[in-house]
């Protein structure tokens, strides 16, 4: 265990290395001087000149790049060039939105989908998969954006049961947060969910043709008990596998959703500063949604272990 | 953490039948949706417009001020006194006027405001308002002196600018994220990406806001944009970004359309000195190309006002040129036969983010290619355009919309992304910066209209219109947008 542990951290740093190569050369060879973005199209040489200066971008790119990794590796996410406030201040802020939100949307789908992938594959052929499957198809076929568009229409529009989106705030109390993020969640979920509840029915089917099943039937086991013992422990690798993609998709994807909902998480966050080129946030933003997904992988890997002894000991 | 739910759920529902409550009587807040999120709130070192937009006249003010129809009056100086030569604007201050953390504004803050926007390193991204300024003397608190080393006829109008607000010296470490002013409120607070807040100034020294607090929300996306009208999570939406949606809301008696006009001539530019378009004859066949009222009907669902010179319509000396450029394809052939292309040519137009640009791309150039013309169509984020296009060069042909009032003197620089070169032009503008009298500046600005118009400079196509969608409840908003502002000194909620 401690080998696997170990081999999966290695891969983890060099991963992590390379990544930030790549987003740092990605983003400085975007063209687009932030300087002259933010003082506009009358703005006067001299005045450019003195704002790149105050911005700590009159040094090679190379020294940015180590200047930028030794601040991140202290925790200092730097300034960003169009706030002027802290970077990791900013990132902090919007976090407690989007990981939230990621965690809201993620327990909905689980929620949604174990039972469904379990039912349409316990009950194969009936009725009762057959819908599974109609539903989970359209699920996966409709855009979550689009979807977004259709639910704000029905329930903030209509119904005006709810906003139509933005966020007032946790202060305001857990329940009013969790409505506001209620839609975007559904939105976030419902193409997840029907993802999980094929691969789970397909998983579960596949384990449940397998010899030991039919022995552990043959040695007394009721089917229910089959399941959970048996049948489902061994379908998890494929949905674990799955589940960890989908919280680094839920994490770093929302943009979409984020600006249909107006929510000011991390996707909003990434998708302003590309556009008014603040590239000290981009990089940062980036590079802490390489680490999550680096992270879940790592541990998804270690889950792996947990429920599949053979990947123990084979290191 | 585990009673929460229980107690919250009543909670929330006490805050919502105590609002309900509350909306029975005349509502004192209001919150306001605007598309880009100002970057900080220092409208005296950035170029950004959504800076403006949250502060001009509600938390800023400088000495003199435009109103919705862009006239310039008295703002914090209450009058001035211009000397004979026209070099010398004495400039008498309102008494008793405070800024939001309590000290005086006095001349002092004057002379730090127009010393800081003119210095060396000064940060001001309009810094050439402020370039005819030769020395700002104070002569007693209230009372302030500006001396200009050349007479010029824009000094109050550029006194009126967002870039002209009146800062003080105390506050100004800290304005970029808690702005001090002088005006009708006070900033209050900025969840970054999401709102600011600001309430009432008790204190203010003229007539106090009617509005307690407002709320300014940032709603980038277009459908967001509408939803979040028709939920009425917002009272008002300005700069409204789906002009598709227009005629529903002005179909629902809930909400008021304001049809409005800007400062923004959206226009054809061309590089001048590319070419083929140096000839004069290749720019007169483009210009004779377009149709302006499809561009506008297609892109902007026929919000806007066709152009034919690079001048407010609004303005009272702007001339209707459009009879220069009429649509005609025929002529626009013969015309590039005449200068030597008769089976058209191949050029690059550039597209930055906006609709108008992105849209009226698509038409302008399927309007270009019916006479032979064919483009190339890139598009660029704005950055990008600011690089190639606006420093660079390097295009043949781009659509933006100019939004800075009374801009015709770029015309008058030979190294502007236009690239037009016109000495006469340019003598035209150096005599107008010195003139005062108002009748002579209109014949000069009259002419200078016609001058570019005849030289085919750019193709000039509309004047983007302001559109802002609203409860029908909200009165005193500004229906034009003489400069980028929400001023809500006058908005009041009608029973």
């Amino acid at each position: 265990m401690l080998r696997y542990t170990l081999k999966r951290l290695l891969s983890l740093a060099l991963s992590l290395i390379v990544a930030s190569v790549v987003i740092f050369v990605a983003i400085e060879v975007v063209p687009g001087d932030p300087a002259s973005y933010m003082l506009g199209i009358n703005a006067q040489p001299d005045t450019v000149a003195a704002l790149r200066e105050e911005l700590g971008l009159n040094v090679g790119p190379f020294q940015r790049y180590v200047n930028w990794i030794t601040g991140l590796v202290r925790g200092d996410f730097g300034t960003s060039y169009t706030y002027r406030t802290e970077v990791a201040d900013m990132i902090g802020e919007r976090l407690w939105i989007s990981l939230p939100l990621a965690l809201f949307a993620l327990t909905m789908s689980t929620l949604i989908a174990f039972p469904a992938g379990i039912l349409a594959a316990t009950k194969r052929g009936s009725a009762w998969d057959v819908a599974v499957m109609g539903v989970t198809q359209l699920g996966v076929a409709i855009p979550n954006f689009w979807f977004a568009m259709l639910i704000v229409l029905v329930f903030a529009i209509n119904l005006r049961w709810f906003s139509a989106g933005g966020f007032p705030g946790w202060d305001q109390g857990l329940a009013v947060g969790l409505k506001a993020l209620l839609l975007p969640a559904i939105s976030l979920a419902l193409p997840q969910a029907s993802i999980l509840a094929r691969v789970m029915r397909s998983a579960l089917l596949d384990t449940l043709d397998e010899d030991f099943i039919r022995t552990a039937r043959a040695k007394g086991l009721t089917r229910r008990q089959v399941l959970r013992r048996h049948a489902l422990r061994n379908a998890m690798i494929p949905v674990l596998t799955i589940i960890g993609l989908q919280f680094s998709f839920l994490l770093a994807g929302a943009i979409i959703i984020e600006n249909v909902f107006f929510l000011p998480g991390l996707g909003r966050l990434v998708f302003q500063s590309i556009s008014q080129r603040d590239l000290i946030v981009v990089e940062s933003v980036v590079m802490l949604l390489v680490f999550a997904v680096v992270v879940v992988n790592f541990a998804v890997d270690l889950a792996y272990a947990a429920v599949d002894p053979r990947l123990r000991s084979r290191g | 953490m585990k009673h929460f739910t229980i107690k919250t759920a009543f909670a929330g529902v006490a805050v919502l039948a105590l609002s309900a409550g509350l909306a029975q009587a005349a509502q004192t807040d209001i919150t306001v949706g605007m598309q880009l999120e100002p970057p900080h709130l220092d409208p005296t070192s950035a170029a950004a417009g959504a800076i403006d937009s949250v502060t001009y006249a509600n938390i800023f003010e400088g000495l003199t001020r435009f109103t919705s129809t862009g006239a310039i009056v008295p703002g914090l100086a209450e009058s001035w006194d211009i000397s004979d030569d026209g070099l010398t604007y004495t400039f008498h201050l309102h008494d008793g006027v405070k800024f939001h953390d309590g000290t005086d504004m006095n001349a002092d803050d004057v002379k730090f405001t127009l010393d800081r926007a003119r210095a060396e390193d000064s940060a001001n991204a309009q810094k050439a308002l402020f370039a005819a300024i030769a020395e700002v003397n104070v002569i007693d608190p209230l009372t302030v002196e500006v001396k200009l080393s050349e007479p010029n006829g824009n000094m109050l109008f550029n006194l009126a600018w967002g870039d002209a607000v009146i800062v003080a010296p105390e506050s100004i470490d800290t304005i970029k994220t808690n702005p001090v002013g002088t005006g009708p409120f006070k900033f209050s607070n900025w969840v970054q990406g999401d709102k600011i807040e600001i309430t009432r100034n008790p204190d203010y020294w003229g007539t106090p806001a009617k509005l307690e607090k407002a709320t300014f929300k940032f709603i980038s996306d277009p459908t967001a944009a509408f939803a979040s009208v028709m939920a009425e999570d917002v009272d008002v939406f300005t700069g409204f970004p789906a002009p598709e949606n227009l005629p529903q809301f002005e179909a629902d008696p809930r909400f008021q359309v304001l049809v409005g006009s800007t400062e923004g001539e959206t226009i054809l530019s061309t590089n001048n000195k590319m070419p083929p378009f140096d000839n004069v004859k290749v720019r007169e066949a483009l210009a004779h190309a377009i149709n302006r009222q499809e561009i506008i009907d297609g892109a902007m669902f026929g919000y806007g006002t066709p152009i034919g010179t690079h001048f407010a319509p609004h303005h009272p000396a702007y001339v209707d040129l459009t009879a220069l450029s009429t649509h005609d394809p025929e002529l626009s052939r013969k015309l590039l036969a005449e200068a030597g292309f008769p089976d058209g040519f191949t050029t690059t137009l550039k597209l930055p983010p906006p609709s108008y640009a992105r849209r009226g791309g698509e038409i302008i150039a399927a309007q270009l290619a019916a006479v032979g013309i064919k483009t190339e169509i890139t598009n660029v984020e704005w950055a990008q355009w600011l690089e190639q296009v606006f420093r660079g060069k390097d295009y043949g042909l781009t659509i933006v919309s100019h939004t800075e009032p009374l801009d015709i003197g770029i015309y008058a620089q030979p190294d502007y992304y236009f690239q037009y070169d016109n000495p006469a032009f340019q003598a035209l503008m150096e005599e107008l910066n010195a003139t005062t009298d108002p009748t002579k500046r209109a014949a000069m600005l009259g002419a200078a209209q016609a001058t570019i118009s005849k030289d085919y400079v750019n193709g000039y196509l509309f004047q983007l219109a302001a559109l802002t969608v609203a409860n029908a409840k909200v009165v005193g908003l500004w229906e034009n947008a003489p400069t980028q502002a929400t001023d809500l000194t006058a908005v009041y909620w009608e029973d």
